[in-house]
């Protein structure tokens, strides 16, 4: 089964300027096409030939886990932002949040922290975990909360291609950004 | 007395074409002084490390006290890993080394070029961030990739040459085409410096 490079859901300038359309352009035309080319050539003549996406980076390891999980992580990625994104969620995910960090700013600040303290390459992520509570995690290069049995709800990609461009070594800045992009919509859904 | 971050040997735009200055300023002035920062902050508590030197320290990486060892392998590992890295490149460089290192080059991997292939390959294989180095094992090369800022003297290893594939080493200039910036790196590889290294010296 061929996996395709999924669209993305806003146009490559729609984030600017948190995040620049030439960041968009190569971080999803080059970085995450690749991720799916890798994939599509890894596959064939495997166990994972016929798998659907979410399948292989629940089982697979190596080369094709880390294809696979980061077109995962990153058409997630792609959703968790909107150009009409920002300010705080509402009803059962501002519930949620408040019972496992306190409160909407307390887990700003944490999420920030683990974003920022990732070292190297990775994601930073609010998770459901199995019990219905919410969680942190951090996950070096292509880990995802998926094969831990972490449900995802919220990503933020702190390779440094995510944020090069526009915000140099400061990682911080670009996560304070990310504030202003994330799309609670989706995130709630994802509860 | 703690830890300095090295004046970068030649200026930020010497190493032009092949890796530009505002690069080499960002690369130095800010991740390699970060480094630097966060390894004496985590070694406030511990004055005897401060002591020692940075080599010294992360030889016994598995003795440093549990609470700051993560911290001090990945910032003592920036350091040394940088420290290194502005060593052994140089504006005017490049080329092919000589003597002794050449040898051993062509006895370890049979040619000079089997050797940039198959370390470049390092560079390349490395998924995420960290570096591809040229191991001397008692005259004895071989080629190893370590994630993050993790140094082969953790595993007591000395490495000759490193080139690191972080993506702040290449990606203001050559966006995700890590191979291009390996290829262009050739050409400011101080073989002189790795021949000293080889030699112990």
């Amino acid at each position: 089964m061929e996996h395709k490079l999924p669209e993305l859901p806003y146009a490559p300038d729609a984030l600017a300027p948190h995040i620049s359309k030439e960041t968009i352009e190569y971080h999803y035309g080059k970085h995450h096409a690749a991720y799916v080319a890798n994939l599509n050539k890894l596959i064939p003549n495997t166990e994972f030939e016929n798998l659907a996406l979410e399948d292989i980076v629940k089982r697979a390891s190596g080369g094709i886990f880390n294809n696979a999980a980061q077109v995962w992580n990153h058409t997630f990625y792609w959703h968790c932002l909107s150009p009409n994104g920002g300010g705080a969620p509402t009803d059962a995910l501002a519930e949620a949040i408040n019972l496992a960090f306190g409160s909407f700013a307390a887990f700003k600040e944490r999420f920030t922290a683990t974003a920022v303290g990732t070292f190297g390459s990775g994601w930073a992520w609010l998770v459901e975990q199995p019990d219905g509570t919410l969680a942190l995690e951090s996950t070096s290069n292509a880990g995802n909360p998926l094969t831990a049995g972490n449900k995802p709800l919220l990503t933020c990609d702190v390779w440094e291609h995510a944020y090069y461009i526009d915000y140099r070594n400061a990682r911080p800045k670009y996560v304070a950004a990310f504030w202003n992009l994330v799309n609670w919509t989706f995130v709630a859904r994802n509860l | 007395m703690a830890f300095q971050l090295p004046p970068l040997p030649y200026a930020f735009n010497a190493l032009e074409p092949h890796i530009d200055a505002k690069t080499m300023e960002i690369h130095h002035d800010k991740h390699h002084a970060a480094y630097v920062t966060n390894l004496n902050a985590a070694l406030e508590k511990y004055p005897a490390l401060q002591n020692k030197s940075i080599e010294a320290l992360l030889r016994e990486i598995n003795s440093v006290p549990e609470e700051i060892r993560t911290a001090v392998r990945n910032n003592g590992g920036g350091h040394m890993n940088h420290t290194l890295f502005w060593e052994i490149m140089a504006p005017q460089a490049g080329g092919e080394p000589t003597g002794a290192l050449a040898d051993a080059i062509n006895k370890s991997f049979g040619s000079f070029a089997a050797f940039k292939e198959q370390f470049a390959k390092a560079g390349m294989g490395r998924f995420g961030s960290g570096w591809a180095w040229l191991i001397n094992q008692g005259g004895k090369l071989s080629i190893e990739s370590t994630a993050n800022q993790d140094q082969p003297i953790m595993e007591g290893k000395l490495a000759i040459l490193g080139v690191d594939v972080w993506e702040h080493a290449y990606y203001l200039k050559y966006q995700n085409r890590r191979a291009d910036y390996i290829a262009a790196w050739w050409n400011v590889v101080n073989w002189a410096q790795v021949s000293k290294r080889f030699a112990g010296k």
